[in-house]
């Protein structure tokens, strides 16, 4: 019931702001957004820390294809969803302070983009899942066009097609999925488990090409990652945190649910090449956002770089890379939502991005630079901040499945430290020069957003078990499936 | 039976009607004389009752096909009110619309080959002339006489192919040939394979699949747009209903000797008006590109299984035919508006037409939860059930080459700067677009009524 809530509250509330055209849609965007909050506040309280899948909700759709609505909550949803409805209210309070109106449809397509992430992060049927998983393309397509930068319809379509472009080839393996479960088909999550488990290698292995393809797009893990630089940067700063801080989750959520118990032949089999990919990545990325001017960009390949870790930690298959993912998914959601939320800032004071042209912030802006250093901290996995201990599990989850590989993803953290402390000095440190010399300090509005995130970047830090223990079991008991099935075939 | 009656009776009223100066109330007469049709026909539902020495027979397939004709002819009247008022040759134009249905009905419905190829001449003779039916306009007339030629080529081939056939097995009615093809299937002489393939050929010409589609693009484009919405919804319906009747009813047994054909054009059909569409500048000739394209999907659900694929063929065509009026009637609406040249900025002009575009346009290019998206899932899994997942891949690249040319008018309305004066729409108008966007979205959301319908198994 209280799922069913969480699903359709968003839609309700965007389908409204869509259809009226009101004044103030964005205090009513955050009253829905608040609300949705607190039901998932009550979704927590009353979860049970095991593996078991909660609030499910299973009413048939369509009866002919064997198609269900079919949703559940277990550890690993609940973490995805919580990052969901914690972050979208603050990526509609980032609105409030900024220069642009917005007008109601664009709290609109958020709204419908909450709802969509909430469906990708619980569906337990296949049909759904893909139908959740493109609805979610939708808004921020829309966003992206209509309030992006000069160029946005080349560089947003490029960014659909691909991204569509992946979604299909996943379509096509759940497809062929689906004509392999017993008579009366089903897209049963279980049903379709079962299916792909007993596979001959050689299919599995073209299966988690076909749906890794989808996720690895949407990662973006390289050589798939060529849409998201430029669609990064040409958004507007709510797309941006969208696109970063939440729907590239979708990708390595994906990867956990769709990918590694449905063909774990296949993954065991093609991990490796997938894992060298990912820390390829890592490497490329951080190296091309060192040398990177404009700020949002340095960003957006800083978050490749994240990413990659994630992709490269889970699929190695043990528990701490599982683990280690589960919880640098939260955090670097929060830590980029609030880089980008500080460029913007930073944008709408100065005009510009590019940071040569910065400087100084720091002695017109105490504040702002404090908020950014402890974000940076958070960023390159400083001790005593979220980044560090699922930079620290993935890292060692790597060591442990191949030294040399995981010397080399380890480069990420030095990478980062150089790419990030360069930003700093750059842009907050030195002189105050001619366009940073009005600059002003944070606004209340600013620091109603920024200062809980702050306190979140430490606390998880500080003390992240309660996080680490809701996904646990679910995390554990998925690699029972994985590691029976490679015990039942050697 | 009784809404084919009803139809041949609104046509004649149209013509009475010129000489008794009753124009002005005959489209009052007209719609809710549509709207008697239909539900006369949904009342012969499981019915099969066979009509004139069994030259037609309306069973399931031709209730669904002809209800499917009959409501997007409807919706048709409602959408082209201007092309009708204050025109000349008002009536004869309605009366050719109201005979080419009756024809696109009896072209679903019938039971013997001389009843197809009557059905075949009743439409496209209509529509040869209702495509030069812009009199002054070059383009017009040079639409019909390229489709009067090329439609008339093609009916050649048909005939031939019909009365081969004919020659190889003795008779015209589909059932007699469907049975003399199973108990002599290893007697039958060559030429009988030569009339299939006749036939065939002059079938892919109705339905303009490649490379039998050259003269399509032309005459979408030259024709009046109210035309061209006609010709690529309910003529289409009827071509692929023909098509089915005569590929899945009769000729089944025979596959093998044409299936390597048939594939062949479902590939090019896929491939040849997807890539062709991206470089078209005029948004009415990228939707004629785009209805030859949908039209490859459809085969490929065709030859996959040409007997479970009824359910498909028949979700599919409902989607696209909904879909595409939508589209067109947004056309129409902005090409009426002269201080305007085309789709640029309409967001902004218009919010209503830019959003029924859009939700039309992604529906085209298969984007969930609408339903084109449906129509393209039902394709994929029925190709991919019956082991032709190459062919799948191919149609998975050409929709993404789709979601390419749709998008660029999707761009162009929201992005473009504003080019004209807002369009104004009348409260008919209005309330028809979001008709059309609940359709839209209630098929996608809701298929399982659409498929079960028809699902032969």
């Amino acid at each position: 019931m209280i799922l069913s809530f969480l699903l359709f509250w968003p839609l309700l509330t965007s389908v409204f702001l869509l259809l009226v055209k009101l004044k103030n849609a964005k205090e009513i965007a955050l009253f829905a957004s608040i609300v949705e909050l607190i039901a998932s506040i009550v979704i927590i309280s009353q979860f049970t820390k095991s593996a078991d899948v909660q609030f499910i909700i299973n009413i048939p759709w369509i009866r002919s294809l064997g198609i269900n609505f079919s949703a559940g909550i277990d550890g690993i949803s609940l973490l995805l969803v919580l990052l969901t409805t914690v972050l979208v209210p603050f990526i509609i309070l980032s609105t409030f302070g900024s220069s642009e109106k917005r007008s109601s449809s664009f709290y609109g397509l958020i709204l419908m983009m909450q709802m969509a992430l909430i469906g990708v992060f619980t569906a337990r049927d296949g049909f759904l899942f893909y139908i959740f998983w493109e609805m979610a393309l939708i808004p921020i397509y829309f966003i992206c066009l209509i309030w992006g930068g000069e160029g946005s319809g080349k560089i947003t379509l490029k960014f659909f097609i691909y991204t569509l472009a992946g979604s299909l080839f996943m379509l096509v393996a759940l497809v062929y999925l689906y004509l392999q479960t017993p008579d009366a088909h089903s897209f049963d999550i279980d049903a379709l488990y079962s299916a792909g488990r007993s596979l001959p290698l050689q299919e599995q292995s073209i299966l988690f090409w076909a749906i890794f393809l989808a996720f690895a797009i949407k990662m973006p893990v390289f050589p798939f990652h060529t849409w998201q630089p430029d669609t990064y940067t040409v958004s507007p700063v709510q797309g941006t945190m969208l696109l970063s801080a939440i729907m590239l989750k979708m990708g390595i959520y994906g990867v956990i649910r769709w990918l590694i118990p449905v063909v774990p032949m296949g993954v065991q089999q093609w991990g490796n090449v997938a894992i060298i990919l990912s820390v390829i990545g890592i490497i490329y990325a951080s190296c091309i956002a060192i040398i990177q001017k404009d700020f949002k960009r340095l960003i957006a390949y800083s978050s490749i770089a994240h990413v990659g870790l994630i992709s490269a930690g889970l699929l190695t298959l043990t528990r701490i890379g599982m683990q280690g993912a589960m919880i640098q998914m939260l955090s670097h959601g929060i830590v980029v939502f609030a880089s980008f939320y500080i460029i913007e800032i930073i944008f709408e004071r100065t005009k510009t991005r590019d940071l040569s042209e910065l400087g100084g912030i720091r002695n017109v802006a105490p504040k702002l630079a404090s908020v950014f250093l402890v974000v940076m901290m958070g960023s390159v996995a400083l001790p005593l901040t979220s980044g560090f201990v699922g930079e620290f599990l993935l890292i060692n989850s790597l060591v442990q499945y191949q030294m040399i590989i995981g010397a080399i993803a380890g480069l990420t953290i030095i990478l980062g430290a150089v790419y990030m402390l360069r930003t700093f000095q750059k842009a907050m440190s030195g002189e105050t020069n001619k366009t940073t010399v009005g600059f002003f300090d944070l606004t209340s509005q600013e620091k109603i957003v920024l200062y809980p995130i702050v306190i979140l970047i430490v606390a998880i830090g500080v003390y992240p078990t309660p996080l680490l223990e809701i996904s646990e079991a679910a995390v554990n008991n998925l690699l029972v499936i994985v590691s029976d099935f490679s015990a039942s075939v050697k | 039976m009784n809404a084919l009656y009803v139809i041949c009776g609104l046509g004649f009223l149209s013509l009475l009607a010129e000489i008794t100066n009753l124009k002005k109330g005959l489209i009052l007469a007209i719609i809710p004389g549509i709207i008697a049709a239909t539900i006369l026909m949904v009342m012969d539902w499981n019915t099969t009752i066979h009509y004139y020495s069994d030259m037609l027979v309306f069973d399931n397939f031709s209730v669904a096909y002809t209800t499917l004709i009959l409501v997007i002819s409807g919706v048709w009247f409602w959408m082209s009110g201007a092309y009708f008022k204050d025109q000349p040759h008002q009536t004869d134009r309605s009366a050719l619309i109201l005979f080419a249905m009756s024809g696109a009905i009896i072209m679903v419905s019938f039971a013997n080959m001389a009843m197809l190829f009557l059905g075949v001449e009743i439409l496209s003779i209509s529509l040869y002339v209702l495509a030069g039916s812009t009199k002054e306009s070059l383009l017009s007339n040079e639409a019909s006489f390229k489709y009067f030629l090329m439609g008339s080529f093609a009916t050649g081939f048909l005939l031939m192919g019909i009365a081969l056939i004919y020659g190889a097995t003795g008779s015209f009615a589909i059932l007699d040939i469907a049975a003399y093809i199973d108990t002599n299937s290893f007697v039958l002489p060559g030429f009988f394979y030569v009339g299939v393939l006749m036939m065939l050929v002059g079938m892919a010409f109705k339905i303009s699949a490649v490379p039998f589609h050259f003269w399509a693009p032309d005459v979408y484009e030259g024709a009046p747009t109210t035309i061209t919405a006609f010709m690529s919804t309910v003529v289409k319906i009827a071509g692929i209903g023909a098509f089915y009747r005569v590929f899945s009813y009769i000729f089944f047994p025979v596959q093998s000797s044409y299936i390597i054909v048939l594939q062949t054009i479902t590939v090019l059909t896929l491939l040849v008006p997807n890539v062709t569409a991206v470089y078209q500048i005029s948004v009415k000739r990228m939707l004629a590109y785009s209805s030859v394209g949908h039209i490859g999907y459809i085969l490929l659900a065709f030859i996959s299984n040409s007997i479970t694929s009824s359910g498909t063929v028949f979700y599919y065509l409902a989607s696209y035919s909904i879909t595409s009026i939508a589209a067109f009637s947004v056309l129409n609406e902005v090409e009426k508006n002269k201080g305007a040249l085309g789709f640029d900025g309409l967001y902004k002009r218009n919010p209503l037409l830019a959003v029924v575009m859009t939700i039309s346009l992604m529906s085209l290019a298969g984007i969930p939860p609408l339903a084109g998206f449906f129509g393209k899932y039902m394709v994929f899994t029925q190709a991919i059930s019956n082991g032709y997942s190459g062919l799948v891949i191919i149609a998975v690249i050409t929709s993404l080459i789709g979601v390419f040319y749709y998008f660029k008018v999707i761009i162009a309305m929201f992005v473009k700067p504003n080019n004209g004066l807002p369009i104004s729409l009348s409260v008919s108008t209005s309330i028809l677009m979001i008709l059309l966007l609940i359709l839209i979205l209630a098929i996608g959301v809701f298929p399982d009524m659409l498929i079960s319908l028809l699902s032969r198994k």
